[in-house]
């Protein structure tokens, strides 16, 4: 059995560029919790305080998950592909921000990230110097969560609740008014 | 002494001249391929005509080779004598085979690049391949370094840095080698970089003019009098006056195309990319001159001509595609044809010595953002495209999602290349059958960061067959589609025509296909380890014709294909074109080499 667990792994390394895949018990609480505890001007956070979407019955979906739907096919998808489904060469995000924490995502974005060795070249860059991508972090972040536990489907959402005065507020500082 | 003295600068007076000559001998020779575009008037025909249309359902596979990279694989080896050049994508290592000895390897370069180029690089890290000229394999790197490698060893002879990565500029693009020159291109549209083109010296790599794509007269190299577009003067500041402020410094129109060169004109063809940003809201004007066919004098640099294709691009119609050079005639005349398959949707047919307009019409009836190109000389909107206001991402404006627009971004036809038999006098086309939804919003640029400002969402084209792609005959002089062939993924490989009267390209399946150059009649077929993005050539060794490919899919086919792309308006569980590439191919890069049976 142990060996059978050794080439599991070795396979899902290999497999890299196409998916980051790990087992679901894995997964610790704060990681794990999509559900929305309690909101502040249109934006939602579980009870761990991590943001996170809110999808009502009819469909309609927070703005920032809409905004992120708009800010990831702006920035990322050139590389991770449509809706987060990942390219020939760059990871399915839907999957990554499943098991990944907050925070790491958040320094991985910022910082970048590099995996580059005879096999793989794989490169994330730092965005922490571009407003068109930090403004929107927690947007793209929790976009890409409804898409990991197919919340919302793929494509463009049909429904959003209205942009909050304080959501317009923020991105405009956000962006130096620009 | 005396007379050896005099001997000697004969020679280096004659260089120039003696290298061109060389090249063009062997370019004329169907047994090589020493540029990607196998010839200066990018017909990508060749002569030999050992595997037809009769024969060519008996083709095998003689030999292949693993190029050990996984990457996207554009581009195509090289032959020169009896030795194979094969580039690879990013690390860019290139290799010299020995034909003679069952593909031995004879060198292996491998340059070392700061792999932060890799993000940089708009789509995948593709690299369409090396050029020979002068006894050297000229190599244009990831990170804009130019490279030209002794043939024979792999030593490198000089080196030269052509932008800085940082600020976003890198290269996916092969060079063409005029005279004792080096035609050099560049990348970074998605990255507000201001494209250029620069002619290096073929001897030593030293830079011998550079002409911008927007900008001064000074930095553009026109003569205001005597640059025209469409017959007329483009007068002073044509440049600059089409752009608001200092957004032309960041305004895109990127050089990374095919290249094309009539020695008699003494002219180089190429076109200009989309504008920067993707929203066109902050940009007004025509933005002059991105999405522009140039014809620029290979010596000076300085343009004879100009036409935009797309004045103030809201699509990202990029307009790199290749020029095709034919001697046709229309209306019973003998004409010097330049033929362009642009991303917009229209097949343009011009007079390449003056550039007028012949022929502008749509080459996939899926086209709709515009109703027609302006042929009357007398309207003040000759030459432009009549826009159709729904699809307009201008007028719909910023935050508003236009829908139902084709093609999209990615173009009717994207760079892959097309061909031209002169037998048929048809051009065979590798095409995208694929249309978007595009919402532009407000972006900020910050240096060497993505600078797009638009959210796509890519589709088949409704109301069709359901594929991604079409592989097509068109006629040049009338502008009319002869046949089609449906594909289910885009054609993402340069076409291959020879006087066999076959046509060769290959699927993103992996597929590489023969048709018959008349009808389009599949003869024969064979799926290669990895999707085709590469483009098909062919050589002669030892008295036996072979056909070549790389396979290795990536590229800007292997983002939205590999997850499928979806409609929207649809839903889930559609079929045929929305099947996702990767249930069929896998990444790898691989050289596939076919031949008759012995």
């Amino acid at each position: 059995m142990r060996k059978l667990k050794v080439f599991f792994a070795a396979a899902l390394m290999a497999t890299g560029a196409f998916s980051t895949t790990a087992m679901a018990e894995d997964v610790p609480d704060e990681v794990a919790d999509v559900k929305a505890d309690h909101s502040e001007d249109g934006r939602y956070f579980t009870q761990y305080d991590i943001p996170t979407y809110n999808i009502q019955a009819d469909g309609t979906v927070d703005w920032p998950t809409y905004s992120g739907f708009r800010r990831y096919h702006s920035e990322c998808h050139v590389c991770h592909g449509p809706e987060g489904e990942g390219s020939t060469y760059a990871p399915a995000l839907k999957k990554s921000v499943m098991t990944m924490d907050y925070y790491d995502f958040v320094d991985v974005v910022t910082n970048g990230k590099q995996n580059v060795s005879a096999s793989e070249n794989l490169v994330m860059p730092a965005f922490g110097t571009n407003p068109n991508v930090m403004c929107y972090l927690n947007d793209i972040y929790v976009y890409l969560r409804a898409r990991g536990t197919d919340a919302v489907p793929r494509g463009r959402p049909r429904k959003k609740e209205p942009k909050s005065d304080v959501i317009r507020a923020d991105e405009k500082a956000c962006l130096g008014g620009s | 002494m005396k007379r050896l003295l005099i001997a000697a600068s004969m020679l280096t007076l004659y260089a120039g001249s003696s290298y061109a000559a060389d090249l063009q001998t062997m370019m004329d020779d169907p047994n090589q391929w020493v540029i990607q575009t196998g010839d200066y008037k990018n017909q990508r025909y060749s002569e030999l005509d050992q595997i037809n249309k009769d024969n060519v359902k008996d083709l095998q596979v003689a030999w292949t080779f693993s190029t050990g990279v996984l990457r996207g694989h554009e581009g195509s080896p090289l032959v020169v004598g009896d030795v194979m050049y094969v580039h690879t994508p990013f690390p860019n290592i290139v290799y010299a085979l020995d034909l003679k000895n069952d593909g031995k390897i004879i060198w292996k370069y491998e340059p070392k690049q700061d792999p932060n180029v890799i993000p940089v690089m708009c789509c995948d890290t593709v690299n369409r391949g090396v050029a020979y000229a002068d006894g050297k394999i000229i190599l244009h790197q990831a990170d804009t370094t130019v490279v030209a490698l002794d043939a024979k060893t792999g030593d490198v002879v000089w080196s030269v840095v052509n932008g800085d990565p940082s600020k976003g500029e890198t290269n996916t693009a092969t060079v063409m080698p005029v005279k004792d020159k080096v035609i050099v291109g560049i990348s970074g549209g998605e990255f507000g970089v201001r494209g250029s083109v620069t002619a290096y010296s073929l001897k030593d790599g030293k830079k011998i003019w550079r002409a911008y794509s927007m900008g001064p007269d000074s930095d553009i190299l026109v003569d205001p009098e005597k640059t025209t577009v469409l017959g007329k003067p483009v007068g002073k500041d044509s440049g600059l006056n089409t752009w608001e402020g200092d957004q032309w410094k960041i305004g895109g129109g990127t050089t990374w195309g095919w290249y094309s060169y009539d020695a008699e004109e003494n002219l180089i063809y190429y076109g200009t990319g989309n504008p920067s940003t993707w929203n066109p809201t902050q940009r007004p004007g025509d933005n002059r001159w991105s999405m522009t066919i140039m014809a620029r004098d290979a010596d000076t640099g300085v343009a004879r001509w100009f036409y935009q294709m797309t004045p103030h691009d809201e699509w990202d119609y990029d307009g790199i595609n290749e020029m095709i050079l034919t001697e046709q005639k229309i209306d019973g005349k003998d004409r010097k044809l330049l033929t362009h398959f642009d991303r917009n949707g229209f097949g343009y047919t011009l007079d390449r010595v003056t550039g007028e307009l012949l022929v502008a019409e749509k080459y996939d009836p899926a086209v709709n953002w515009a109703t027609e190109v302006v042929m009357d000389k007398n309207s003040d909107q000759y030459g432009r495209p009549q826009v159709v206001a729904k699809y307009s991402t201008e007028q719909n404006g910023e935050d508003v999602n236009s829908t139902g627009i084709c093609p999209a971004a990615l173009g009717s036809k994207d760079q892959q290349p097309a061909s031209y038999s002169p037998k048929t006098e048809l051009f065979y086309v590798p095409t995208n059958h694929v249309c978007m939804d595009y919402e532009p919003f407000h972006v900020a640029y910050t240096a060497g960061q993505p600078y797009v400002g638009a959210t796509l969402s890519m589709y088949p084209a409704p109301d069709s067959h359901g594929g991604m792609g079409n592989f097509i005959a068109w006629d040049n002089t009338e502008g009319k589609i002869k046949w089609s062939i449906p594909e289910q993924f885009s054609v993402w490989s340069g076409a291959l025509a020879t006087a066999g009267d076959v046509v060769f390209y290959g699927t993103l399946e992996g597929y590489l296909k023969a048709v018959d150059s008349t009808t389009g009649k599949e003869l024969y077929k064979f799926k290669t380890p990895s999707g085709i993005i590469g483009n098909v050539m062919t050589y002669s060794q030892g008295g036996k014709q072979y056909v070549a490919v790389l396979s290795g899919v990536g590229g800007w086919a292997g983002i939205g294909l590999a997850a499928g792309l979806t409609n929207p308006n649809d839903g889930l569980g559609a079929v045929g074109g929305y099947a996702a590439l990767s249930d069929y191919t896998a990444l790898g890069g691989q050289l596939t080499v076919f031949s008759l049976p012995n």
